[in-house]
């Protein structure tokens, strides 16, 4: 068989040149259609992928950038003193506990006289937000002085009329939204529209209050600032850690089965199901320490303990990076172990560390499973004020306002993941940045 | 190489060091109202709290949603600042967990019921309209139903479509869109429509008083072949897909069917419209009582709380005309309210069952 086989090898090698040449011709077409196949398929899957993140982008941004803005009505409030402050004391106390929401009634009678009945009162009144009052409140208690005035204030539209005003603006009917407004409302509006005391305004209060139940007064800087604290703790606990035990088990530890345990352990942490992490977080830092629940605290260390593995794994993969002709030089010219890894090794390798620190730091910032299991998915209107005050995240947020039933909430929900995704997009960005910028090539 | 030394390990016990005043903390008092539970109340609990923290004398209370039974468990675990002083539930709570609040010191718990909350089926405005009976929603939905040709044995459900359940309804293929089985929405839809179908069926009926175990299993399971879809715990979510989907069906609390008329409506149950005025009255077939649970040993040392359920059991709040059922909460009738608001007044410890 042998024999027979260089037989052909050689029978082969003595063809004439064209048809090795027709031959090759023929097997080239087929080898570049495949490479021409396979470049498609991967240009294919690229694209699929683009198409995938328009769509999701486009209807977040499509349902979500209309909460930026929101409907105010201009009324000319009458600051009537009698109502307020009947005593005239300016008592702080009184002030606080004043009915301010006579002030704003007063304001829309004056605008629609005609109305009457009770159940017509409750329609005219429905227009303007519950928020109203408050701000109305805080107006007075800053400066007493305006009692017994009239101003023209821009005061927020409920989230009803706010989404109706927007659906107008955007040129589709009214009706679209449904029966939510009466009649009689949809005049009213259509009137004061027709004054120009309806103006459609950046939403500001979006970004520097908590949560409310009402639409309009809702806010994410609440749960901004609970997933500062938490990425906080975590950046603290988690870089300093991880580097120190990614540098322990790349350059001290001799190889034994002890370490091997630890590498697999590692390794297998990075996999673990988060909830996993928050159940751990409740038994450990609730139930044990007696830490508070829905504290950012609490939060920040159940994620360390999720981006640990992570930082760990990115840490030693940089130190693995740096040649070992550096460590050989550092130590021929008389460094100890511990000098070559502090001076030579660990400079050389931190953009890498930092890089998989940002990049645990943004998965952290996104996650939402865990922080269910220690209180965090919680109706929380106080902006926190510490790692130790009760907040939510802005995943919880996300979560929480997706399941309210009002319908207002359906925009500022995309709007809170739209912020959410550009704080992930800064984050990864940096890490891509830092990676370009500092990191060295051998 | 000293000095990068020392800096590390002053940044790894600072760190740990930050930890430490949690241990502190957590004795220290707590200056808000800690509430914890279902998460169909957490909608109607959150609107009372936010009011209570605008008047600006107390700090807005924490509102957590942790489902009926994982909040009841919280709240029964101790007595102490870190043990919440409120638990919501959308059922009663059951003698078991009253036990076990006791065993953790837990002894007095007051009960305020706070209104009732109706299930719908719903479907999308464009739908011809179904018009249901409980039996015909046991029929379509249980694992299995009794043997269409009249014999006393159960069979898989067989009904494809809503014609096959009923002549008299439309040829439609039976699809329906409901919550998963960790929800309080599923528990009470399967306790009143299921079983409430299910008992119309005479002999199954009679099993319960043989064999209540049998009876529940027969009557509270829902098909597995792809009928009844599971559409998770999100609402909206089931609302969105109604809009998309003329055929289906969807199984929800009032609320969402109040803020979303334009796009859904509900279906009739054995005549009965899903209406404020019918479910508030009693004739709607499957809604259920809310509740709060308050834990007596806290009134006095958390500031606030008798003050919260002044403003929770108030008219402004939980009467007919209150905020609370401009956000869907139905109501109690005004003889039942009037016994609420003089029970928190009171506050009426409930008996512990032995």
């Amino acid at each position: 068989m042998r024999a027979n086989d260089g037989d052909d090898d050689r029978a082969r090698r003595q063809l004439s040149p064209e048809e090795t040449r027709r031959r090759v011709d023929a097997s080239l077409r087929r080898r570049y259609r495949s490479e021409q196949l396979f470049r498609l398929y991967g240009l294919g899957s690229v694209c699929l992928g683009v198409v995938f993140l328009l769509v999701l982008f486009g209807t977040i941004i499509g349902s979500g950038y209309s909460a930026f803005r929101q409907g105010f009505v201009r009324l000319d409030v009458h600051f009537d003193a009698d109502l307020i402050d009947p005593d005239g004391g300016r008592d702080l106390d009184v002030l606080s506990a004043a009915d301010y929401s006579l002030l704003v009634k007063a304001a829309l009678r004056e605008l629609v006289p005609e109305v009457a009945s009770r159940a017509e009162k409750r329609e005219l009144n429905g227009l303007v937000s519950s928020g109203a009052v408050f701000e109305l409140r805080d107006t007075v208690m800053a400066d007493a002085q305006i009692l017994g005035q009239t101003r023209s204030l821009w005061l927020p539209l409920s989230g009803d009329v706010d989404l109706w005003i927007k659906a107008r603006s955007a040129g589709k009917s009214g009706e679209d939204m449904g029966g939510k407004l009466s009649a009689n409302q949809r005049a009213w509006l259509e009137r004061l529209q027709a004054d120009d005391r309806i103006e459609l305004r950046f939403n500001r209060t979006f970004f520097t209050s908590g949560d409310s139940r009402e639409p309009e007064l809702a806010g994410i800087w609440g749960a901004t600032k609970g997933s500062f604290f938490m990425l906080l703790v975590t950046l603290l606990l988690s870089f300093p850690l991880g580097v120190a035990a990614a540098i322990y088990l790349e350059e001290f530890a001799r190889r034994s089965w002890w370490v091997d345990i630890v590498e697999v352990n590692i390794n297998n942490l990075a996999a673990v199901p988060s909830i996993v992490f928050g159940l751990l977080g409740l038994a450990v830092f609730i139930n044990f320490f007696g830490l508070p629940r829905s504290a950012p605290l609490v939060g920040g260390l159940v994620l360390t303990l999720m981006t640990l593995p992570v930082v760990i794994i990115a840490s030693r993969a940089a130190i693995k990076a740096v040649p070992p002709s550096v460590r050989e030089a550092a130590l021929g010219i008389g460094a100890s172990q511990m000098q070559m890894v502090f001076h030579h090794v660990l400079p050389l390798a931190l953009p890498g560390m930092l890089t998989g620190a940002i990049i645990g730091m943004a998965r952290a910032l996104g996650e939402s499973a865990p922080l269910l299991m220690i209180g965090m998915v919680a109706f929380i209107v106080d902006v926190p004020g510490g790692p130790m005050s009760p907040s939510t995240a802005l995943p919880v947020q996300i979560y929480l306002w997706a399941d309210s039933p009002e319908r207002a909430f359906v925009a500022r929900t995309s709007a809170a993941i739209m912020v959410l995704l550009a704080f992930l997009l800064v984050m990864n960005a940096s890490a891509v940045w830092l990676r370009s910028r500092f990191e060295r090539r051998w | 190489m000293k000095q990068s030394n020392k800096a590390l390990i002053l940044l790894v016990s600072g760190a740990i060091a930050a930890t430490l005043p949690g241990a502190v903390f957590s004795q220290a008092a707590r200056s808000y109202i800690s509430i914890v539970g279902s998460s169909t109340v957490y909608p109607f609990a959150t609107v009372v709290a936010e009011q209570f923290g605008g008047t600006g004398k107390f700090k807005t209370p924490k509102v957590e949603s942790t489902g009926s039974g994982g909040g009841i468990k919280l709240f029964c675990s101790g007595v102490g600042v870190q043990y919440p002083d409120i638990a919501n539930s959308s059922r009663a709570i059951k003698p078991g967990e009253l036990q076990d609040c006791a065993a953790h010191g837990v002894k007095e718990v007051v009960e305020v019921k706070i209104g009732y909350d109706g299930i719908v089926l719903a479907e999308s405005v464009a739908a011809p309209g179904l018009k249901l009976g409980l039996r015909d929603v046991y029929l379509a939905l249980a694992k299995q139903v009794p043997d269409p040709t009249g014999k006393q044995v159960l069979v898989a459900n067989p009904y494809k479509t809503w014609k096959d359940v009923n002549p008299q309804l439309p040829a439609t293929v039976i699809e329906v869109l409901g919550p998963p089985p960790t929800s309080g929405t599923r528990d009470a839809f399967v306790e009143l429509a299921m079983e409430g179908g299910c008992k119309t069926v005479s002999w199954i009926k009679a099993i319960k008083d043989q064999d209540e175990a049998r009876f529940k299993q027969v009557c509270h399971t829902i098909r597995e072949d792809g009928r009844f879809i599971e559409a998770g715990e999100n609402d909206n979510l089931i609302v969105q897909k109604l809009k998309a989907n003329a055929k289906a069906v969807g199984i929800f609390g009032y609320s969402f069917l109040e803020e979303n008329t334009d796009a859904v409506k509900g279906s009739p149950i054995d005549g009965v419209e899903p209406t404020f005025e019918n479910i508030a009255s009693g004739k709607y077939p499957v809604s259920r009582p809310l509740f709060f649970y308050v834990k007596k040993a806290h009134i006095g040392s958390i500031p606030g709380i008798s003050e919260y359920l002044q403003e929770f059991t108030s008219l402004k709040a939980m009467g007919e005309e209150g905020y609370l059922a401009d956000r869907g909460l139905v109501p109690l009738p005004s003889a039942e309210f009037k016994a609420v608001a003089a029970k928190v007044k009171q506050l009426v410890p409930m008996p512990i069952p032995r």
